[in-house]
């Protein structure tokens, strides 16, 4: 064992959430509100180039096409606030419809249900398909991990992962890092089918 | 796709691989490159014990598989999943077929699937009138070459970028860059669309949770969940070996799996799929979902007591990772569907003899597989006692009937042995190898320079050279093996000087014989359990503490395979028990027994590296011993590449595919050659031959030795 797994062995959960969350390609940030997050996931928004991919015979033009960020099941309260930051920045914000919008949007921003310390992974529970989609479809996955929700590793948090499928019809998702892939030469490639960067913001709760 | 009508031709298709050299160096980068991900990934686990974790979890799932697969049908459908269970590949294509038809799917979006290769589902289904687009993107760039897969974790890995982006130019119509980020972004671009438009999904399952009717897919790219969650359909294919009982036992299979596989701690995804799930596409916002269960040989697998522990193998593919052969040859060449020591055995079971009656051949049995396995599975045993299987179904070939017949009658085997000596005469030199290869031998053989019998065996020198222990510290047993008895004796003997400093007490019981390992690779399973019990007879009744060989390859025999091949009759079990225990290898037996220290040697310095046995460091697990020993001497120890490697002997194997011999013989000299050394040394006498009949070939000075032979020599004189 290196020196520097030892030093992330003696870590708390939390930190050792953030380490491995990083080594495995994710963006990981500390925030202490909601709006924290929502001016993360803007500035974000505005930073990166549009970009939208072909899914009928009508091709891509990305003409007049506005830069969204889907979150869908935010509270009221939360989605609009985001509403109006939004606003005067020329993005548009959606919570539901994203079957309409496979073309592609720019950030999905979520909420995780729980944390994995021991690989860095994020848990999202979604019987909800606009919840799923949103993960799946945009080009840059923004999602919020209240630090109370950190569990030390998968099996610390089996009875809730459990409850979760018990609980069926459901679709448990686990996510660590962005896509990726080796098929080519083993090359690792960041960005295959899914989200080309995962932002990790852990909410101090 | 492993498809050759006899050895002959297998053999043919292996040296088309191996001129690949492409191929060749994608593979010796990734087995290298493999080990050190791996361990990483393992560094703050203990491996072992998760390994018997899964393996025990698996096995109790197996003792009440229809009780778990009742619970899971169960669960599923109450969650609003139809169940189904295919007999074979044929059923399960069809099920698969009917149920786009009566969904008036037409475009398909599929994930890998082992079990999918398994069934040839997607020309099934193509011949049905429905179009499939794989989404991986390793198969989606196979499906476009109209290939198999030739790793069950990485598909395409025999192609290189540019082959891609050739396939990218056909499919965008436009000159595509080889750049590997660029052609990934191509891949996402095409995609996309097909995701939109796809009316159903197929997808394989990692995993099946009998307590929720949940399934798993364990994936990087994220294409699992688009085909999942997009399509108004989704058809899941299984075997029922992916059953596992609770939540808590899939979190260990995927711990293992992907650690295993890859080296990485988890994947990018693991999807749980669990009930009917809300989807816009589908009517009332309902998906509709269907789970295949595939037997096709399963059953018979779990009703036979010996292969019943497959059913632990969670396809990592970590088996082709680590075997020789298939660095050699690739993945379409070790193997049919299914990849890999792993692969050679479901071949069997899944797709018939016809199939796998070469492939098991090409096992070299050094035991590397077993010793990575994420379950535990003793995969040379599994693949040798298919050869059997189908040499007693089939009929036994010649070479091997003979063999059989000449080893079980030790008298004829060691007087056949010893008039070869005379017989040899007009073309053996005077160095100990032999001039030119008798005619029993075929040209191929040419690639390695033989030994000569000697001129006296060890057991026709015995009584002259018996030494007379005053006061014995020990009594001990000495099993020579054929090598060593007639080829080699002198490594014997150099053994009997040191032990004698150490007074030790030697007998060399004389009706002891070929310990049968040769029988056992050439599938002849009674004619080697005769050969066990001669041998175990032969010592039994000396009163010793320790029985030494000299060869690996017989010590791990001895040791691991006599309670297997004696088990049939309980009455030898205390013998076999006896036996089995006092056997030791020479390092060990040096190091650990005789605890020789630096006082007694007079080191000369020399520069020595080590070429570590596979039925050493892995049959019996030892590691440090040789290499303690040769710095306790007084040699100069300098660790080569890939030590523990096989040199490519294998006993018989390197006369049955002396093309792949040859080139794991020279990996194995590269090796040697860049430590620097002067003596490479080693525990097993077929490792001797192998290396040192090479190095005489390629016409290299380094020196070939029994670790043994250089520490004697270094004794100091009493």
């Amino acid at each position: 064992m290196s020196t520097a797994d030892t030093a992330i062995e003696k870590m708390s959960d939390g930190e050792r959430f953030s380490a491995k969350a990083e080594i495995a390609g994710a963006v990981v940030s500390t925030i202490s509100s909601f709006d924290e997050a929502v001016a993360y996931a803007v500035d974000l928004c505005q930073k990166r180039d549009l970009n939208r991919y072909e899914i009928d015979d009508s091709g891509v033009n990305l003409d007049g096409v506005k830069k969204t960020i889907a979150a869908p099941l935010l509270h009221e309260d939360e989605y609009a606030h985001l509403v109006e930051t939004c606003a005067d920045r020329d993005i548009s914000c959606i919570r539901d419809g994203m079957r309409s919008q496979l073309a592609g949007v720019d950030i999905g921003l979520t909420y995780a249900d729980i944390g994995l310390a021991e690989t860095g992974t994020i848990v999202l529970n979604c019987p909800d398909e606009e919840l799923r989609l949103a993960t799946m479809v945009c080009e840059y996955h923004v999602c919020i991990l209240p630090k109370s929700k950190i569990s030390a590793d998968a099996y610390a948090a089996e009875s809730q992962l459990t409850a979760f499928m018990l609980d069926s019809p459901t679709y448990t998702a686990f996510i660590t890092g962005p896509s990726r892939t080796a098929d080519i030469e083993r090359v690792l490639s960041i960005g295959v089918h899914g989200p080309l960067e995962l932002h990790i913001l852990i909410l101090e709760d | 796709m492993h498809e050759a009508k006899n050895l002959k031709e297998y053999r043919k298709q292996c040296q088309e691989s191996l001129d690949n050299e492409y191929l060749r160096s994608t593979l010796d980068k990734f087995a290298i490159a493999y080990r050190a991900s791996r361990n990483n990934a393992f560094a703050d686990i203990d491996i072992d014990e998760l390994i018997a974790d899964v393996a025990q979890m698996k096995d109790d799932t197996l003792k009440q598989l229809d009780h778990y697969l009742d619970q899971f049908t169960r669960q599923a459908g109450a969650a609003g999943v139809v169940v189904h269970m295919a007999e074979d590949s044929d059923h399960a294509n069809r099920i698969i077929a009917d149920i786009a038809h009566q969904a008036g799917c037409r475009k398909i979006i599929k994930t890998k699937s082992m079990t999918a290769e398994e069934t040839h589902l997607v020309p099934a289904l193509e011949r049905e009138g429905l179009e499939i687009t794989e989404t991986d993107l390793g198969e989606w760039i196979i499906q476009l070459r109209n290939e198999p897969p030739s790793h069950m974790v990485m598909p395409a890995i025999h192609l290189s970028r540019y082959h891609v982006r050739d396939l990218f130019s056909d499919i965008t119509g436009r000159q595509e860059d080889e750049e590997i980020e660029k052609l990934v972004k191509v891949a996402r671009n095409q995609m996309r669309r097909r995701f939109a438009e796809g009316e159903m999904g197929i997808t394989g399952a990692n995993f099946a949770v009998a307590e929720t009717g949940t399934i798993g897919l364990v994936t990087n790219e994220g294409n699992a969940r688009l085909c999942t969650t997009l399509p108004r359909v989704h058809v899941a294919l299984l075997g029922i070996d992916k059953l596992v009982p609770t939540v808590g036992d899939a979190l260990s299979q995927v711990k293992v799996l992907t650690r295993n596989a890859t080296g990485q701690a988890i994947t990018s995804y693991v999807t749980w799929v669990t009930g009917a799930n809300e989807c816009g596409a589908g009517d009332d916002e309902r998906k509709e979902v269907h789970f295949v269960l595939l037997d096709n040989g399963r059953r018979e697998m779990v009703e036979d007591p010996l292969f019943s522990q497959v059913f632990r193998c969670v396809r990592c593919g970590a088996c082709a990772n680590v075997c020789p052969v298939y660095r050699l040859v690739g993945g379409h060449k070790m193997g049919h569907i299914y990849i890999g020591a792993i692969g050679l055995i479901l071949t069997y079971f899944f797709h018939g003899e016809e199939y796998a009656k070469n492939l098991v051949q090409n096992c070299i049995n050094c035991e590397a597989c077993k010793d990575i396995c994420a379950g535990g599975i003793d995969l040379p045993r599994l693949i040798k006692e298919i050869h059997t299987r189908i040499q007693d179904k089939d009929g036994h070939p010649l070479p091997s009937l003979l063999l059989a017949k000449v080893l079980r009658n030790r008298k004829l085997f060691h007087s056949l042995l010893r008039s070869a000596k005379w017989a040899q005469k007009p073309v053996a030199g005077n160095d100990g190898f032999m001039r030119h290869l008798p005619m029993v031998f075929f040209k191929e053989h040419d690639f390695k320079a033989l030994p000569t019998i000697a001129d006296k065996a060890f057991r026709d020198m015995w009584e002259e050279i018996k030494p007379n222990i005053a006061e014995p510290k020990l009594k001990v047993g000495l099993f020579s093996g054929c090598v060593q008895d007639f080829v080699y004796p002198e490594q014997m003997v150099a053994a009997v000087e040191l032990f004698k400093d150490h007074d030790v007490d030697m007998v060399f019981p004389m009706a002891q014989s070929c310990c049968g390992l040769p029988l056992q690779m050439m599938g002849e399973r009674k004619a080697s359990r005769d050969v066990a019990l001669q041998n175990m007879n032969a010592f039994v009744k000396e009163d010793v503490e320790y029985i030494i060989t000299l060869c690996a390859s017989c010590a791990s025999h001895l040791k691991h395979s006599y309670p297997v091949l004696l088990e049939d009759d309980p009455k030898l079990r205390p013998d076999v028990e006896s036996f089995c225990s006092k056997v030791i290898d020479l390092s060990s037996f040096v190091h650990d027994v005789l605890n020789v220290q630096e006082d007694d040697f007079v080191g000369d310095g020399k520069k020595v590296t080590f070429h570590a046995p596979c039925h050493l460091c892995r049959g019996l697990g030892v590691h440090d011993a040789p290499r303690n020993l040769m710095r306790i001497a007084g040699m100069d120890y300098r660790e080569g590449a890939e030590e523990e490697v096989c040199c490519g002997f294998g006993g018989t194997y390197s006369a049955k595919f002396p093309e792949l011999s040859e080139q794991l013989l020279n990996n194995k000299i590269a090796d040697i050659e860049g430590t620097g050394a002067e003596i490479v040394l080693t525990d097993c006498p077929g490792c001797i031959m192998q290396i040192r009949g090479g190095m005489k070939k390629l016409g290299k000075d380094i020196e070939v030795k029994h670790t043994i032979e250089a520490v004697s020599e270094r004794r100091k004189k009493k």
